[in-house]
């Protein structure tokens, strides 16, 4: 048999999940318990295609679901957890990228562009409303003589 | 001018793409890489439950290999053949068996050969975590002095080891 | 037989697709009129073509001819027959071909429906539609072909993915084809426009019923998408800005400026070179798509089986075709431009500003989409950007334009008086904000400043797109003829406001208010979400027709009333070994109950107990009616009878009148 080129759909890859979702709750209080829900949904499982731990039945992310849980439980606060976690696998299982240097362009570049986009519709509209009126706006006797040109 | 701004804009993003098709985006390189090796104290394969536990201290000195595997692990069973020459070559090789039960690893290691100066068992995986293995097999090479040098993410390839880990081992032993 | 016979009728199609694309252009440099006409005919005969390849490949399915590599990969003896004829777009290859059958199908139907257009655009457009599909069909017959043999033949087939074994997932692909491929028109008509500098009122309203097409399908098959991952993955999330995800969204958000930028091109003949720019984007981005998806660049959730020869035939395809077009562009769009006058306080002004915050939110999914690939390109490491990263910065690029929508209907074209036309809105405004902020806690029993703050940018957008129809309705004497006198237009732009107004407080209070419990329950135990109580009574085992499933059974009550039974299921598909979580949800219009099977906590007992996961989501479905809203809203607007050419001696062209 040819060897085939591909591996089906690399969707195969999250099958089950949900699978290992063990419960872990009651040590928590309802404020701790909201910490760890966020946590979870921050934190990118690495072995998986593109989740959280909170979605992933891997084996990891159960460990560092885990390690959440027990850390919160401890005490920490949400940055030390963070930091243990990328102490260990970096900025990587972040899914809300810190702004740092590298970052910076990624966290202010839309609103930069938002207002620039909104300097520049400005300029438009204030050019215009210096400029003599010009243009002639479109009238139906026009747009209707172009719908019925026929063929040349 | 203006109207050729689109046409810049699309150059450098296919230059990206281009370069992007290159890279793994699945590979997370270590941030452990420079500074000392995580400590951990883990009992050692075959030795009693009171004898002394394998640690980092015991690790500095000289250049050393530590390997993470499993006996479940199938990536680990294609770099075996590579490590057991390297072991036979003399580099010192200490393996972590990560999530495994002893008994598993030994049967694994009396079948296909043991290249290990010593064995360390991790049953829980802490030590892994610690380590920020994220999928077995993960290999570190440990300078003298304790710090990671290098991490092969996968098995040890014979080209991983010509272009990556022995000009460090090399230079670390200098 | 029946395979050679549907890969000989793709290397036809593309020959007809080369003639389609060559020879209406020659004939246009040479002002020869029957050249020209030639594209019209390829087109029906190409669409023709690629029927008979892409039926070939079903009948292939149907017959399980295990011995077609594409077809062993992703089917299986025992699968049911629609899963069957659906599996052809189920992997690469398969849904290529159905893109390039879409593609053939909408070059078909502008050969139909365009008759009537001048000939050099329409002849244009087509051999611009005719140059993309032999893109495609060398992609598909080079890198790609589904029609391939192996031997020997295996004796059963590998199956397809359980993932795609599901309604939705019948649906959801040809709808989000339908989009991606729909743009291609638009950008076929701005070729045109540029090429013969044609670039008018009457062009904008050539092309505003297909852009507006695409974009409705686009629509549709994102939202089917979103709601098949929630019930097919076990999760609960409806949207993660997975890549593959974004890149969907990408060209919905440029279509969506798109078809409001031509809004003002038709209404005022003015930003038409803003427009053709939008409209090579558009098509541009849907490209990425493609290429993100099939290249292996990012890492996603559910990406295509990647191989990085693909990716650079994509790239090198991407390159030609949006670098032609832009090229063009950049040369013959600065003597297109007309200077035309333009008011802030004027429908078109807020329409500027609408396209504004679309383009840089759609910017910023890009920019969070590529921007890894970026760092780890330039060699400063790995980075992730995930939902919170894009939650943070998307939602306050679009509460503005939610604030806008409001003004839409009420400012008129060219002059408005702001302030006798925001006269009625001062009620609503005031409306909104004490309906927005009163809302969560009468539904919820408890106040939050995100979901106040979407309530009340969603009650003003219901607000006023239903105030809009009424002031038009209301202008006229009786009832039935208020109605009467709007037009469809009118009625899609409303209708996919309001589609807007719902999602907006569909996604306020789901993802402000849900409540996630991960339990373990043994038979007869339960858990609570609030006063809803979930009583797990074990599990059945369940034999399907290829696959053997545990289906759990939680009675779901409130206060003590039995609402509910749900049974979630824990599927095992033998023929590739996976496991498969289907969720089993209770839904209305205010909440969904969503409970999704973990595993048994002693792997072996399956009469044990059980991990689970329950979910409770306020008004979750209003997050795809929503959609479904603006999907039926872009169906009325594409309809609008000033758009049937056929019947334009009759027909009234209100633009000037409306204007003045």
């Amino acid at each position: 048999m040819k060897p085939r080129p591909i591996v089906a759909l690399l969707l195969a890859a999250f099958v089950g999940i949900a699978a290992a979702l063990t419960p872990m709750e009651g040590t928590l209080t309802p404020e701790q318990d909201a910490r760890y829900r966020v946590l979870i949904h921050e934190l990118r499982c690495l072995v998986c295609q593109n989740q959280t731990i909170a979605d992933s039945n891997a084996d990891l992310a159960s460990d560092l679901r885990k390690q959440v849980h027990d850390r919160i439980a401890a005490g920490e606060s949400d940055d030390d957890i963070r930091r243990y976690v990328t102490d260990r696998y970096g900025d990587f299982v972040l899914y809300k990228p810190p702004l740092t240097a590298r970052t910076a362009a990624l966290w202010i570049a839309p609103f930069l562009l938002a207002l620039l986009g909104i300097g520049l519709v400005l300029r438009l509209l204030r050019r215009n409303r210096s400029a003599p009126a010009a243009a002639t706006p479109v009238d139906a006797q026009r747009l209707r003589q172009l719908l019925d040109e026929k063929d040349p | 001018m203006r109207y050729a701004i689109p046409v810049v804009v699309l150059v450098a993003m296919l230059v990206l793409l281009g370069i992007g098709l290159k890279l793994d985006p699945r590979e997370v390189p270590s941030p452990l890489i420079g500074k000392p090796a995580p400590a951990f104290e883990l009992p050692l394969l075959g030795a009693d439950p009171e004898a002394p536990k394998l640690s980092v201290a015991s690790l500095t000195g000289r250049p050393v290999l530590v390997n993470f595997f499993a006996s479940w692990c199938a990536g680990c069973r294609v770099e075996h053949p590579l490590l057991m020459e390297l072991s036979k070559q003399g580099v010192e090789i200490v393996g972590i068996d990560y999530k495994d039960a002893p008994e598993d690893a030994r049967a694994w290691l009396a079948r296909h050969g043991n290249p290990y100066r010593q064995v360390a068992l991790d049953r829980v995986g802490q030590a892994g975590l610690d380590w920020g293995v994220y999928g077995v097999p993960e290999t570190y090479v440990l300078g003298a002095d304790g710090r990671v040098l290098f991490k092969q993410i996968g098995p040890v390839t014979p080209q991983a080891w010509e272009r990556d880990i022995r000009p460090l081992l090399a230079g670390a032993a200098r | 037989m029946i395979a050679e016979l549907g890969h000989f009728a793709l290397w036809l199609a593309l020959a007809v697709g080369l003639a389609q694309a060559v020879v209406p252009t020659v004939g246009y440099a040479r002002g020869n009129v029957r050249w020209m006409a030639l594209a019209g005919s390829a087109a029906q005969a190409q669409f023709a073509l690629v029927l008979v390849a892409y039926l070939c490949l079903s009948e292939a399915f149907r017959q399980n001819d295990f011995s077609l590599v594409y077809v062993a990969a992703n089917s299986h003896s025992a699968l049911p027959l629609v899963y069957r004829l659906s599996a052809v777009w189920g992997a690469h290859e398969g849904s290529l071909l159905l893109w390039m059958l879409m593609l053939a199908g909408w070059s078909f139907a502008v050969s139909i429906f365009n008759r009537r257009l001048p000939s050099e655009i329409s002849s244009l457009v087509l051999a611009t539609l005719g140059a993309v599909s032999v893109g495609f069909l060398l992609f598909m017959l080079l890198t790609s072909n589904p029609f391939e043999r192996h031997f020997p033949i295996p004796l059963e087939g590998r199956d397809l993915n359980p993932l795609l074994q599901d309604p939705g997932l019948i649906i959801h692909p040809p709808m989000l084809y339908m989009g991606y491929v729909g743009f291609s028109v638009a950008f076929a008509f701005a070729i045109a426009a540029l090429v013969t500098g044609r670039l008018d009122a009457a062009w904008a309203r050539w092309a505003r019923p297909w852009t507006t097409t695409a974009w409705l399908f686009l629509t549709m098959g994102i939202t089917l998408g979103s709601w098949w991952a929630y019930n097919e993955l076990g999760w609960g999330g409806w949207w993660f800005w997975d890549p593959v995800e974004n890149a969907s969204f990408m060209p919905w958000l440029v279509g969506t400026a798109l078809i409001h930028s031509l809004a003002v091109t038709e209404k005022r003949g003015l930003l038409q070179s803003w427009t053709l720019l939008l409209s090579i984007i558009a098509f541009s981005l849907s490209l990425l798509g493609t290429f993100l998806v099939r290249s292996g660049v990012l890492v996603s959730v559910h990406a295509f089986a990647t191989d990085p020869a693909r990716g650079v035939f994509i790239l090198a395809f991407l390159g030609a075709v949006v670098g032609g077009g832009l090229t063009l562009y950049a040369i013959r769009a600065p003597r297109l431009v007309r200077q035309g006058q333009m008011q802030l306080a004027s429908r078109e002004g807020l329409l500027l500003f609408n396209n504004v915050f679309l383009i840089a939110a759609a910017a910023a999914v890009l920019l969070g989409t590529l921007y890894p690939l970026a760092i780890d390109a330039l060699g400063l490491g790995k980075i992730s950007v995930g939902p919170p990263y894009f939650n943070a910065v998307f939602l306050p690029l679009m509460a503005p334009l939610a604030v806008l929508v409001g003004f839409a209907g009420t400012a008129s074209w060219k002059r408005a008086d702001f302030k006798v036309a925001f006269r009625p809105l001062r009620v609503l405004a005031v409306v909104a904000l004490v309906a927005g902020i009163a809302l969560p806690y009468l539904t919820q029993g408890r106040g939050s400043i995100a979901a106040s703050a979407g309530a009340v940018l969603a009650v003003w957008v219901l607000a006023t797109s239903v105030q809009e129809v009424w002031r038009r309705v209301r202008a006229k004497p009786t009832w039935i003829a208020g109605v009467r006198s709007v037009p469809r237009g009118a009625w899609g732009m409303t209708l996919a406001h309001f589609g807007l107004g719902v999602w907006t407080l569909g996604v306020a209070f789901a993802s402000t208010f849900s409540v996630e419990k991960d339990v373990r329950l043994g038979p007869g135990q339960s858990a609570d979400i609030g006063r809803y109580e979930f009583r797990f009574d074990g599990v059945t085992h369940v034999e399907g027709p290829n696959f053997k499933s545990d289906t759990g059974r939680v009675v779901v009550s409130f206060r003590g009333r039995e609402i509910a039974r749900l049974d979630p299921e824990k599927r095992l598909y033998p023929s590739q070994g996976s496991v498969m979580t289907e969720a089993a949800v209770d839904h209305n219009p205010l909440r969904d109950l969503y409970v999704a099977m973990g595993e048994p906590i002693d792997r072996g007992n399956v009469a044990g107990d059980w991990a689970l996961r329950l979910y409770y989501k306020p008004m979750m479905r209003l997050v795809w009616f929503g959609g479904v809203l603006m999907f039926f809203g872009g169906i009325l607007a594409a309809s609008d009878r000033r758009y049937r050419l056929a019947r334009r001696a009759e027909s009234d062209i209100p633009v000037g009148a409306a204007a003045a």
